[in-house]
């Protein structure tokens, strides 16, 4: 399963991408096809379609040691464009 | 206050005959954005685009969808495995199929195990799946329970009287974008001989958001405290 990373941009204006989850490492859990760019669509220009992946982080990726429970995790969408593949090592 | 208490003097405390206090009128200016609501609507019915009965009609159809049409969906999963394997690779279409009007909606069904514990949240605004469950309850919409869910989504869980061992995995869906997510909640033991349609009165919205569970009968409990 491809691991990624949320890229720790913080643009100004609307976005779909938590702010909690940015920076943070997940795996694609599945890939759901493309939909329009909702960063264009929220000011009603002409939309794009990009590719949005449903990404699982453990909740110990997202909190580390404030974690409930390191175990239980948080599957979020989140637009290609914001993610970047990290190499296994 | 007791409520048997109607001195007059009540009306000077602002108090009704009941004895709760008078609502006070909503004598307030309109804000920005009910102004620009009315305005567009008049607009739109001005140019012909829309008329009023539309509006209402369309309100009315949404305060018909209650979760009923979901703990439908959840009883046939339990029931025919055909269903439950087409729910579970693409909710949207079985569910359209199965007669509901879902509209655009594009739906993923997730499915609680004995391993596994499903939670629905959409911490950016308050997405739900209103076309199968119609309105979310405003609990789902407050701050509270979309900024702490992702967070301590066992704390959550434990106000709403569901408290899982940490084997259990709990898996929190943050509905970030286009899908929206039914959490098909674990079939209650001792339910085996009921019919789909008596299972349907078992699913509770909350089980569907993944704040409660199905509900376990009353007479299998009855049975079971029965020596």
């Amino acid at each position: 399963m491809q691991k990624v990373r949320v890229k720790p941009l913080m643009p100004p204006g609307h976005v779909r991408t938590p702010a909690y989850l940015r920076g943070k490492i997940g795996i694609i859990e599945r890939s759901l096809g493309t939909f329009p760019n909702p960063e264009a669509l929220a000011y009603g220009v002409a939309a794009s379609d990009l590719p949005l992946h449903r990404v699982r982080f453990t909740m110990s990726d997202v909190w580390e040691g404030n974690a409930e429970n390191p175990n239980d995790t948080l599957d979020a969408e989140i637009y290609e464009h914001w993610l970047e593949p990290v190499d296994a090592t | 206050m007791p409520h048997d208490h109607h001195e007059p003097e009540d009306i000077h405390n602002n108090l009704s005959p009941s004895g709760h206090p008078y609502r006070t009128d909503d004598d307030t200016p309109l804000s920005y954005w009910q102004v620009m609501e009315i305005s567009v609507r008049e607009l739109l019915a001005e140019k012909g685009i829309t008329t009023a009965r539309e509006i209402t009609a369309q309100i009315d159809k949404m305060d018909a969808r209650s979760p009923i049409n979901g703990a439908q969906v959840v009883a046939r999963a339990w029931c025919d495995p055909q269903f439950y394997a087409a729910l579970m690779n693409d909710a949207s279409t079985a569910t359209r199929d199965m007669g509901f009007d879902i509209g655009a909606l594009k739906l993923i069904a997730v499915e609680n195990t004995d391993d596994v514990h499903n939670m629905i949240v959409c911490t950016l605004c308050s997405c739900y799946p209103r076309n199968l469950l119609g309105l979310p309850p405003d609990w789902y919409k407050s701050r509270a329970y979309r900024s702490r869910t992702v967070r301590e989504p066992r704390s959550v869980l434990a106000e709403f009287g569901v408290t899982f061992p940490s084997s259990t995995q709990i898996r929190v869906h943050d509905s970030t974008a286009d899908m929206r997510y039914i959490v098909i909640p674990k079939r209650p033991i001792g339910t085996e001989n009921m019919l789909q349609n008596d299972l349907v009165g078992l699913v509770t919205r909350d089980s569907m958001i993944g704040t409660g569970l199905a509900i376990t009968p009353s007479t299998i409990i009855e049975e079971r405290q029965t020596p």
